[in-house]
């Protein structure tokens, strides 16, 4: 009997923990059909952007009437009006009804609202359309001198509540890690109303062009080094929090999922591995899953999930400061150079 | 109870032709446009006919082809319609002769427009159609919104039925684009129409195999004539035919039309006789004359052709005694005008056979009217009236304008006034500010909440960019009659204050009426900062004034500049149609229906507009005024025409300029646009010269020529204002002279491609470059003096710097400048370079389109010259014949030169030898020396002819100047060059001729508003294309390279700067026919404008626009072919998607646009593919055919 892989993420029943994250990849109608073939557990649609929306919704209004009005061989502006301009979450709504359609697997639709409206009013649509479970990507730069801390937090606490009012799916709720007490708050999202955290949401950084000098944002993608940082989190949060635990960043191979399902982790994401492989990585990172749990005799993902969470660890304080004393230790040897 | 609506005559009448056609052949041309560019929609929308099919709405490269396609269509028995005007339908006469000649039912419908003539007009007149009353066409006329909706089923329903085609017409503008409250057809009204049995009948008449015949035989002398009188009961059918349906529709709708109307006293001793739009001020004037006891009438004529005779004579009172027969055409040495001589045949045929009521022929004046939708007010009526009660009325007249010259034209009476509308209001913006959206939206929400009648009617001025639009808005509790601009308004409102200062903003205000000004200033501040002219005028107006900050509203909810939302619930309320919770409930209602499709952003940031718009609102209390009178903008040092009519017509007076004093052949002097100061950048490019890098790419790019560069001695510094700059110029050409940079801060529209080209920035903040874009209120002041003070800085000597480079180009004079181009246009940087490289010495032939129109729609122009009085000739014949226009003037150019060359020759004994051997040596000599060098020799020359009294001096002195090398330029835009005159274009490239054509491709007709030609791209959404174009472009320049012996280059200025301006030089000085395809972009490609330029490096680095050069040469080991661009680094979409053209599509059809860009990479790849095997072949120009031999 192989080991056995199902488990529970936000009351969800899952064939696996590996679940295909939110990324360009997953908005497409195919490519969730062969992840599902490949093994997810569960898919994850892209994030609605309020922000995009509002933008398209502009960027359409601008194309038909820059010169409205202007000229008289012109008068209605230079483009044709059609019927439907399918701006709004017309064509998210559209994808979401369609995967929930051609899935077997869960298929949970995630959200980045800008106004306290847009948050619920989203997620009705959102829920309305067939969505398993709704991921609220809560990612903001907050810059502005005027706003505290505790500010940000009380409102992000505030928009939690509001959407788990205005829906009755599973409400899972997906952090950065840059909170400076992560320990207090998460488990405030939790009361809040959330039924599982997502750590951690990675978001686009800045850069600089050298050759033209402007800033030319772009997105990265993970390494395997990153996993470290859920790793410890979800290690941490372990046991703590009355939530399903979601890890994401970093998952790269079997060994990094099966490294956060120890710490604690009810389903494991990936994003920068499968648009690096393809759809195929799940069968190989379930493979690879499998064959260690085998070798371990582990019977299920049950079985060792949390097992070496900072509760269960045997050096629990290596999840905290120690590890930062430990690893100096491990550099012990003369640094090269230095050796003669 | 019908179903109401608020259209406009182009959409009630493409309603009814998309309802009961199959196939519909379009092409556009405006007024017209709209009624195909709804038809296309409705089909791409899946909207059907009557019987259940989708219409075919196929787009033609010309008229001409629509006609073809046209009759086609009828010939296989579908019903097949068109849509046209102007020159459109003058490029279907021979198609109409062969349509009518074999009896087959077709419709086109007419938005009536003037034929170009002198000078084109897009306005609305009878010339058009009376061009077409010989084709054996019907001809049906309305006079109104709904006629137009009614008479078009006529027209579709009596085709059928007589088998006669139709050309059914309505004024253009005053009907086509007047939008009015009208009763709906139902489809029951339009099954009832038209019969099954007709329609049959028709179809059994198609050609088919199955029942072979032969129909467009040749025939000789001995029965042509027979065959043509055979059709004669047909349209002797025609009236009774349309006589009963007219009684038909009457029964159904309670609407009676006759085939003429007679509508005024029973016992009339005058009469007015007309068609068309003028109907309407012609019943308001003759019944309120009535109404005073007088004995006047008029008839209205629908039927034109085959003309009613007997309807007409039986309609008109046996009292009549004199006529005026109203004419909106001219035909210059007929007897009279069509409608005219019509009504006297009828007349004379009528009285002479005893079968008109009249016993004795009336006194007939023929009156000339309306050309060009000239105004036709009560005023103006009563005044041909009046003629017509003189003892010796004047047999022709004009009604409308001052003819001081011929004398012809009819005093109005400004006295009378008829009964005017409830409510007459005026709204002034400017076009970018949605004042003409807020119109139209008010004229519906007035007819539908107030269960009035409505009226709105749009005038804009002749701009792109900056352009001050006016809506005229009419309500009333009866239908509205009145055909002109509402001239005694209750309410005047301004949507931007900075008009007050442009145009006569007051001009139509009625006393007390109510004036709503758009101000940034609180209304306790406002009256302070009015004009002191307008002050006057408010207050012997005993205006009420109001005021409400729009902007910042718009601005605060996030849609700046768009006031529309603002304005529109304060207009309703001040204008008492509405209480204010009803406004605004009207205005949130509006803008769901308006802009619900674009999204819940909009409609909500809109909607909060609109709520905070009645809070803001407050009246302004009138401050004291002084008398004053609207300051004259135009500098008294300007010329002395400039001042007498450009001014004048700059100032909205045109109308009052009597015959004489204008040119008798449409020539008017260059260089104007430089005198129309619209001031209307919100910001200006200001320079650093600390930056500056002297590169001159702002120059080049700029596209009003409103940021100039400078090379001077400094010497030249001498008075210079201050805050006037400069730096030294670094080159190797010149030492010691400086470099200023300066923008014309009453010309810059403001577009901002000269900052975004700007590659110098500031070491410590890049966001600090050259040039940056700066409040223009803050600069104006001191970049007013310092541009004045630049323009009299001389010109540096054109032979000092090399000019294939962008920096010696850009020191040159640019002899366009100011157009009214769209702020960023992408094409008036290639004029402008054209002028800079050889402007005193060309001759350039302009098609119809954009480029007509920003160059040459008077008041001005911005074609100019130089101090010496050199620069570009410039003339626009069509939009159909350019290239063969420009082939005239090549072979012009040539005769004049063998002219002088012969007659220099002859006089060679007298002139001296060496001097006349220099000359001829000369004549071809190009560059800025050798020119210089033969100008000099041409002047001495002239000089001395001007000594000599014989003919033979006289005549080579009128030809003298040709023997300095000139050329030749043939612009236009790519509907003209790839579509409607790819035709000649192609047969004048083959002509081996040295021409030089230069094509502004901006991938859309641009000018009639952005309906898709064949240089639209696959993908791309466009009117007449709004699925998305799914045939690839057309590659002009292959075919072009094909002859071997024409030079062609495929140019993009913003993102090869250099390579454009040696395309230039080396087309300009191929001694063979050249063609130069620049890559223009435009506001129809959905981009922000102000990266118009930059925008050009994807297009070319994706391999959508390959760059290249085909040199042709007579070595046989020349590789002609080079590309100037890379290979394709970039995937097609991803320049695409950040157009609105492609990304609109991307989202209203994602699978088909992406199907369409997929197919669009397969093109660039495959095309790089062929074009780098072509870089690498070896090909020798076909040998010119030697002068001798071409002569024989």
């Amino acid at each position: 009997m192989p080991p056995e892989l199902r488990t529970r993420y936000l009351g969800l029943e899952l064939r696996s923990p590996l679940v295909a994250s939110a990324g360009p990849h997953t908005g497409d109608l195919d490519t969730l059909a062969r992840l599902e073939d490949a093994g997810a557990g569960a898919v994850v649609l892209p994030s609605l952007f309020e922000e995009q929306i509002e933008r398209e919704e502009l960027a359409t209004h601008g194309v038909l009437e820059a010169g409205a009005g202007t000229f008289a061989e012109a008068p209605g502006g230079w483009f044709p009006h059609v019927q439907d301009y399918n701006t709004g979450p017309d064509r998210y709504l559209t994808l979401l009804e369609q995967a929930r359609e051609r899935l077997a697997i869960p298929v949970i639709a995630s959200l980045n609202a800008t106004t306290s409206g847009g948050w619920v009013r989203y997620a009705r649509l959102l829920q309305q359309a067939g969505a398993d479970a709704l991921e609220l990507n809560v990612y903001r730069v907050e810059a502005g001198a005027d706003r505290t801390g505790r500010d940000v937090e009380a409102e992000v606490l505030e928009l939690v509540g509001d959407v788990r009012a205005s829906i009755d799916i599973p409400l899972a709720v997906k952090l950065s890690p840059y909170w400076s007490a992560l320990g207090s708050f998460a488990p405030a999202v939790v009361d809040a109303g959330a039924d599982g955290l997502v750590l951690f949401n990675r978001f686009m950084q800045p850069d600089l062009d050298l050759d033209t000098l402007t800033v030319a944002p772009r997105a990265s993608l993970s390494g395997p080094d990153d996993v470290r940082l859920p790793l410890r989190w979800i290690a941490l949060l372990h046991g703590r929090v009355r939530a399903s635990l979601a890890a994401s960043g970093g998952v790269h191979d079997a060994g990094a999922a099966a490294k956060l399902l120890l710490a604690g982790a009810d389903v494991v994401m990936a994003t920068s591995a499968v648009l690096r492989e393809g759809a195929g990585w799940f069968a190989a990172a379930e493979a690879g899953l499998l064959a260690w749990m085998a070798e371990r005799e582990y019977e299920s993902v049950g079985q060792l999930r949390g097992s070496v969470s900072h509760r269960t660890a045997e050096d629990p304080r290596a999840f905290e400061r120690a590890n930062y004393v430990r690893t100096l230790k491990s550099w012990a040897a003369p640094l090269p150079g230095n050796r003669s | 109870m019908p179903d109401v609506a608020c259209l406009d005559g182009n959409e009630a009448v493409a309603r009814v032709a998309h309802a009961l056609s199959e196939v519909i052949a379009i092409y556009p041309i405006t007024p017209a446009s709209p009624m195909g560019e709804l038809a296309d929609a409705w089909s791409a929308a899946g909207r059907t006919n009557r019987w259940g099919a989708v219409p075919e709405v196929v787009q033609l490269q010309s008229e001409a082809g629509a006609a073809g396609t046209l009759h086609g269509a009828t010939q296989k028995g579908v019903l097949a319609t068109t849509f046209t005007a102007s020159q459109g339908l003058l490029l279907m006469l021979p198609d109409m002769f062969k349509i009518a000649g074999e009896l087959s039912p077709a419709v086109i419908h007419v938005a009536a427009r003037a034929v170009a003539t002198h000078a084109l007009s897009i306005f609305g007149d009878h010339s058009d159609v009376m061009a077409a009353r010989t084709t054996g066409f019907a001809l049906l006329s309305s006079s109104s919104v709904q006629e137009a909706h009614d008479l078009a089923l006529v027209a579709h329903a009596a085709t059928l039925r007589s088998r006669v085609p139709f050309l059914h017409f309505m004024d253009g503008f005053r009907t086509s684009h007047q939008v009015d409250r009208i009763d709906l057809l139902g489809d029951d009204d339009l099954d009832a129409l038209v019969r099954t049995d007709d329609l049959l009948a028709h179809r059994a008449r198609g050609l088919d195999p199955n029942r072979p015949v032969l129909r467009g035989t040749a025939q000789d002398p001995d029965v042509f004539f027979q065959s043509r009188e055979a059709a004669n009961p047909y349209y002797d059918a025609v009236p009774g035919i349309v006589a009963g349906l007219l009684d038909e529709l009457a029964r159904r709708t309670g609407r009676r039309y006759g085939l003429v109307d007679y509508h005024g006293a029973p016992d009339a001793e005058r009469v007015l006789v007309l068609m068309g739009s003028a109907a309407g001020a012609a019943r308001e004037t003759v019944d309120e004359l009535v109404r005073r006891g007088e004995r006047v009438g008029m008839l209205t004529v629908r039927l034109y052709r085959p003309f009613p005779t007997e309807a007409l004579l039986a309609a008109l009172p046996a009292t009549v005694r004199s006529i005026a027969v109203m004419d909106r055409t001219k035909e210059p040495g007929a007897v009279g005008e069509p409608l005219y001589t019509d009504v006297v045949a009828a007349l004379a045929e009528g009285i002479a056979a005893g079968t008109a009521t009249l016993t004795g022929l009336p006194r007939i004046v023929g009156a000339r009217y309306g050309l060009a939708s000239k105004e036709l007010t009560p005023a103006l009526l009563k005044g041909l009236l009046d003629e017509l009660d003189a003892p010796a009325p004047r047999r022709h007249v004009t009604v409308g304008i001052v003819d001081d010259v011929t004398h012809l034209s009819v005093a109005p009476d400004p006295s009378f006034r008829v009964p005017r509308a409830r409510l007459q209001a005026v709204l002034y913006g400017l076009g970018s500010d949605g004042t003409v959206g807020a119109a139209r939206s008010s004229v519906r929400i007035a007819a539908e909440r107030t269960g009035g009648w409505a009226q709105g009617y749009f005038v804009y001025d002749s701009k792109k960019s900056g352009s001050v639009t006016a809506s005229h808005l009419r309500v009333d509790d009866e239908p509205i009659l009145s055909t002109y601009l509402v001239d005694e308004a209750d309410v005047i409102a301004c949507h931007q204050l900075t008009l007050l200062d442009r145009i006569d903003v007051l001009g139509r205000a009625a006393p007390g009426a109510t004036v709503l000004l758009a101000s940034p200033h609180p209304a306790g501040e406002l009256w302070e900062r009015l004009p002191d002219h307008v002050q006057a005028r408010l207050v012997e107006l005993d205006a009420n004034l109001w005021c409400v900050d729009a902007h910042a509203i718009a601005r605060d909810v996030g849609i700046p500049g768009r006031i529309n939302t603002v304005m529109q619930p304060c207009f309703l309320v001040l204008a008492g149609l509405l209480d204010p919770a009803e406004a605004v409930a009207a205005v949130r209602e509006s803008i769901e229906q308006e802009y619900g499709k674009r999204g819940r952003t909009i409609v909500e940031r809109n909607v909060a507009a609109a709520e905070r718009a009645l809070a803001a609102l407050a009246r302004v209390e009138p401050g004291p005024a002084r008398p004053a009178p609207r300051p004259v903008r135009i500098p008294e040092d300007a010329p002395d025409f400039v001042r007498r009519v450009t001014a004048r017509v700059m100032a909205g007076e045109g109308d009052l300029l009597p015959v004489s004093a204008f040119p008798v052949d449409g020539t008017f002097p260059t260089g104007t646009a430089r005198w129309e100061k619209r001031a209307i950048a919100a910001e200006l490019p200001v320079w650093d010269p600390e930056l500056c890098i002297d590169c001159g790419k702002c120059a080049i790019v700029c596209p009003h020529a409103a940021i100039r560069m400078k090379v001077y001695e400094p010497a030249a510094l001498d008075g210079a204002p201050e805050g006037f700059q400069s730096k030294p110029f670094r080159s190797r050409d010149v030492e010691g002279h400086l470099l200023t940079i300066q923008v014309a801060p009453d010309d810059c529209t403001g577009c901002g491609v000269c900052v975004d080209v700007c590659p110098a920035r500031s070491k410590e903040a890049v966001r600090h470059k050259a040039l940056d874009m700066a409040p223009a209120g803050e600069h104006r002041d001191v970049q007013r003096a310092g541009f004045d003070f630049f323009l009299g800085i001389p010109e540096i000597d054109r032979t000092l710097l090399a000019r294939d480079t962008v920096k010696g180009s850009q020191v040159l004079e640019p002899l366009f400048e100011f157009s009214g181009a769209c702020a960023g246009c992408g094409e008036t940087p290639y004029l402008k370079l054209l002028t800079q490289l050889f402007g005193d010495r060309i001759v350039v032939a302009n098609a119809t389109g954009c480029s007509s129109i920003y160059g040459g729609n008077l008041p001005t122009t911005p074609w100019s010259a130089n101090a010496e009085g050199r620069g570009p000739a410039w003339s626009n014949s069509l939009f159909e014949d350019n290239a063969e226009f420009g082939l005239g003037l090549r072979l012009g150019l040539e005769a004049r030169r063998e002219e002088a060359v012969r007659r220099l020759q002859a006089l060679a004994g007298r002139a001296g030898a060496d001097r006349v051997a220099a000359i001829l040596a000369a004549v071809d000599d190009d560059g800025e020396a050798a020119i210089a060098a033969q100008r000099e020799r041409v002047a001495e020359l002239k000089a001395w002819l001007a000594t000599q009294g014989d003919d033979g001096a006289r005549l080579l002195a009128a030809v003298a100047d040709d023997l300095v090398r000139s050329s030749i330029w043939i612009v236009g835009g790519d509907g003209w060059a790839y579509d409607i005159g790819f035709g000649g274009l192609d047969h004048v490239l083959g002509s081996g001729r040295d021409v030089n054509v230069l094509v502004l491709d901006t991938e859309v007709y641009s000018n009639t508003g952005g309906q898709a030609s064949k240089a639209t791209p696959r993908g791309a959404v466009a009117k007449f294309a709004a699925s998305g174009k799914a045939a690839t472009k057309k590659d002009l320049g292959a075919i072009a390279r094909a002859y071997g012996n024409v030079y062609v280059a495929q140019v993009a200025l913003g993102a090869s700067d250099i390579q454009t301006v040696k395309a230039l030089l080396e087309a300009d000085a191929w001694p063979g026919p050249s063609l130069v395809i620049a890559y223009s972009t435009c506001i129809a490609h959905g981009i922000d404008m102000a990266t118009s330029m930059s925008h050009q490096k994807d297009a070319v680095r994706c391999g959508y626009w390959p760059l290249y050069r085909f040199r042709p040469s007579d070595d046989p080991d020349a590789q002609p072919f080079q590309l100037d661009s890379r290979p394709p680094s970039m995937p097609v979409a991803d320049f695409a998607l950040q157009e609105g053209r492609f990304s609109m599509l991307a989202r209203s059809d994602p699978e088909r646009a992406r199907h369409l860009l997929e197919l669009a990479q397969a093109d660039i790849d495959e095309r790089w593919r062929y074009y780098e095997q072509e870089a690498g072949l070896v090909r020798q120009a076909p040998a010119a055919v030697p002068v001798e031999i071409e002569q024989r």
